[in-house]
């Protein structure tokens, strides 16, 4: 990921007329979804534009300031993550401790399966050098790997709710939520004890945040807390992409019946409505038009000529996705919903999908040379 | 191939995907929430990536 001041990073932000049509496009498919389905979904949408329009717009996610941790001990995109949450959590920890029965965390459960399914999806993650979110935003702003690895996400999450339950029979607790005052004093000074590991094992002279890593943080965390409020759920990703899957599956004829995961009363009524008014697949829709959108405004993002890698490569991202996705399941969440949204609402599940994908993320940057993603160290 | 056609194809397969819904199921406007889920009084619906209902002890 290139280091940009803020002020070239945000230069595309304020360039005008070059995606027009595009963006005309995207206001007209809001106007649609608030006209067809209600102002909330309408909303959404443009939520998860923001989150495409500042994670490509400022060249901010999950995989990539991992990465440059793990690499080179650059530690400012992981510290803007950290501090992206605080600030979410300083929201939503009260919010969901006020007794507003509207309002849901992420919850997961901490088992065999959940650490095993993180520490993969840490692996994959860095295979593709794409997350989740980062998936979807790749895509939108045109990269290869990340379009193919794409469609088969889905399917391997639709895969995962299949198996989700003899998973997490392996042994899982229930959930653990840090809440009230004094859980979202835990999940501060955990936060800031991360921060000095990170800060503590960081090179000489990288100690800091930068700017437009700092912007993205502050905005990241204003949308996530506006998902909260307007959807009564976190932000999450995944369970977009296995609803997509589970609904080509049902299209073609596949019984979905017999899944408990799909039999459950509010995955039923998913499978049976519009993706329109799934929260999670309104912003991820939103992440590649924003991704795209901002691609078209960046002079020149979208003449390069995409990657030419060995077939290996493509064969490691294509099943990379599927990983990706099934994984995602039994680790109840990828690097937004257990991880961001996860420790954000005081889950204790996601520090422990911190930890395992991070250790993941090491093995999977030893990997991407053998897959031909990169040269050989 | 540049990235520009990566990008097409990104948004043509949403566009293809929401179609495609949309000739299958219709969302209903007149049954649509609050805007805000937060002071609506009603519980939340939506499906998540965190632990779900068929989950024991969920």
């Amino acid at each position: 990921m290139a280091d940009t001041t803020l002020a070239s990073a945000a230069q595309p932000l304020a360039r005008r007329g070059v995606g027009l049509p595009f963006a005309l496009l995207v206001l007209a498919a809001v106007a649609a979804t608030t006209t067809l389905a209600g102002a909330r979904f309408g909303l959404m949408l443009v939520l998860g534009l923001g989150f495409g329009l500042v994670l490509e717009g400022l060249r901010f996610g999950f995989a990539g300031p991992w990465r440059a941790m793990i690499l080179r001990r650059d530690p400012g995109g992981v510290l803007a993550q950290l501090l992206s949450i605080a600030l979410v959590a300083l929201a939503a920890i009260p919010l969901l401790g006020s007794g507003a029965d509207e309002l849901v965390g992420s919850q997961g459960r901490i088992g065999w399966a959940m650490i095993g399914g993180a520490f993969v999806f840490g692996t994959a993650m860095q295979v593709v050098l794409g997350c989740g979110s980062g998936t979807l935003v790749n895509a939108g702003s045109g990269n290869a790997v990340a379009l193919v690895a794409l469609p088969l996400f889905c399917i391997g999450s639709l895969l995962g709710t299949l198996h989700l339950d003899w998973w997490t029979g392996l042994g899982a607790l229930p959930p653990i939520v840090l809440s009230g005052g004094t859980g979202l004093a835990v999940t501060l000074a955990l936060l800031a004890g991360t921060a000095a590991i990170v800060l503590a094992r960081a090179a000489p002279g990288t100690r800091r945040i930068p700017g437009r890593y700092v912007l993205a943080a502050v905005l990241l965390a204003a949308l996530a807390i506006a998902n909260l409020v307007v959807a009564g759920q976190p932000w999450g990703v995944v369970y977009g992409l296995g609803l997509w899957a589970a609904k080509g599956a049902s299209a073609v004829g596949v019984d979905l019946s017999a899944s408990a995961f799909w039999a459950a009363p509010i995955n039923a009524e998913r499978l049976g409505a519009s993706i329109l008014t799934d929260y999670t697949s309104l912003t991820n829709i939103g992440m590649i038009l924003g991704a795209a959108w901002i691609s078209l405004r960046r002079p020149g993002a979208l003449d390069q000529p995409v990657a030419r890698l060995p077939a290996r490569a493509w064969v490691a991202a294509a099943l990379s996705g599927l990983v990706l996705g099934y994984s995602s399941r039994l680790a109840f969440g990828c690097n937004v919903g257990a991880f961001y949204s996860g420790i954000a609402t005081g889950s204790l599940h996601g520090w422990v999908w911190f930890a395992a994908a991070f250790a993941g993320s090491v093995l999977g940057l030893r990997l991407r040379p053998w897959f031909g993603m990169e040269p050989r160290q | 191939m540049t990235r520009r056609t990566i990008a097409a194809v990104a948004c043509a397969m949403v566009a293809g995907l929401i179609a495609l819904d949309l000739a299958a199921v219709r969302p209903n406007p007149y049954d649509a929430p609050a805007l805000l889920a937060l002071g609506s009084g009603a519980a939340p619906v939506g499906g998540f990536c965190g632990a779900p209902a068929s989950v024991p002890g969920s």
